[in-house]
């Protein structure tokens, strides 16, 4: 049985409608790629004009989007296989690989142009080393070679609070690396909850994830291993004047939580106990990261309103 | 009518409402980039071109 066949009344209209193209950006992940980066541009030290701020923004968000978009072109192949993606636009049927490429390719290059021409080229720069390493490195590269494709790969989606600092201050600081490293090694713990549960969908379509490759004991003592370093590298803005009193006492707190879970995650290892306890890990990330980050932006936020 | 006839209608219709609803939305994306363009280089030139400072 064909796609087409399988699909409904509404689907058989072949002309890829606007929810279409926003479907293929992954909204989801440009929420939070926008957010941290909106943080990270409040944070940094300096003033930006407020039409150039949300320049900036837009720009962040399309060059996410573009990601989106070219990495479900290259990956449309598995994502049909898998129940978390079948639904996607391009396993539907909705959009053909050529749009989806066209589509990511033009935003790409537009979002680079935007950012560099009217922010500066420092922020600019870095989007396009972003999109070319999530697209180039981690979903043409590492994501069917590697069981370490996400610890690397994750390097992607740790960028923006970077590109949002530097459309700031045009430069890159030992802050903004910082950010960079709380996103990045949140990712493994994140990403392994979620492949925990999800075990059985990437083993089908042959993506070596680490549950697949090295067990489910070995992804909980990972999981376990970076939640260890997370948990006192996400307290260390405060330390370094990036966060105040409120992001101390909520990235310790919500730090204890997730520790908590993850060694539950490590002990609970059998039945449906052991899905829900990674489910809750993957859940909770969320509201960590989310956390953190809103932390950070309330209080940059307060601040400017005082000073 | 035939059956067929009014869902190839109905089909043709729904194509036609999504590709206007399309070109809607690319029409005020373009749109907003030329209006962003000039409000981003007047910003940028702000005071400078009253102090002679391009």
């Amino acid at each position: 049985m064909s796609i087409q066949s399988e699909i409904g009344q509404a689907d058989l209209v072949l002309e890829p409608s606007v929810g279409d193209f926003i479907q293929l950006m992954k909204p989801r992940v440009m929420a939070l790629v926008v957010f941290t980066a909106l943080a990270a541009m409040l944070a940094a030290p300096a003033p930006i004009h407020p039409v150039l701020g949300s320049i900036a923004i837009i720009a962040i968000a399309i060059g996410a989007g573009a990601s989106g978009a070219l990495n479900m072109w290259y990956d449309a192949d598995i994502d049909a296989r898998m129940a978390r993606t079948a639904a996607r636009p391009l396993p539907r049927g909705r959009i053909t690989p050529d749009e989806a490429l066209s589509f990511g390719g033009v935003l790409a290059v537009g979002s680079v142009l935007t950012l560099g021409v009217l922010v500066n080229w420092t922020a600019g720069a870095l989007l396009a080393l972003t999109i070319a390493f999530y697209i180039f490195v981690y979903t043409m590269w590492l994501k069917r070679r590697t069981p370490q494709n996400i610890v690397i790969g994750g390097a992607a989606g740790a960028f923006p609070p970077m590109i949002g600092w530097a459309a700031v201050t045009g430069d890159i600081s030992l802050q903004s690396i910082l950010l960079f490293l709380i996103i990045f090694m949140w990712t493994p713990p994140h990403f392994w909850a979620l492949a925990l549960y999800r075990c059985r969908d990437y083993e089908r379509v042959g993506v070596p994830m680490l549950p697949v490759v090295a067990g489910p004991q070995e992804t909980r003592r990972q999981i376990l291993i970076y939640s260890i370093l997370l948990v006192p590298l996400a307290v260390v803005p405060y330390f370094v004047g990036l966060g105040g009193l409120a992001y101390l006492a909520l990235s310790v707190a919500l730090g204890i939580v997730f520790l908590a879970l993850a060694i539950r995650v490590y002990f609970t290892t059998e039945g449906r106990e052991a899905d829900t306890a990674a489910r809750r890990l993957f859940l909770f990330s969320i509201l960590y990261l989310y956390g953190l980050f809103a932390t950070l932006f309330v209080e940059a936020l307060v601040s400017r309103v005082l000073v | 009518m035939s059956d067929n006839a009014k869902d190839k209608k109905q089909s043709e219709e729904a194509a036609d409402r999504i590709r206007r609803r399309r070109s809607i939305a690319i029409a005020l994306t373009l749109g907003f980039m030329v209006f962003a363009f000039y409000v981003a280089t007047i910003v940028r030139l702000g005071g400078n071109v009253a102090n002679g400072v391009y």
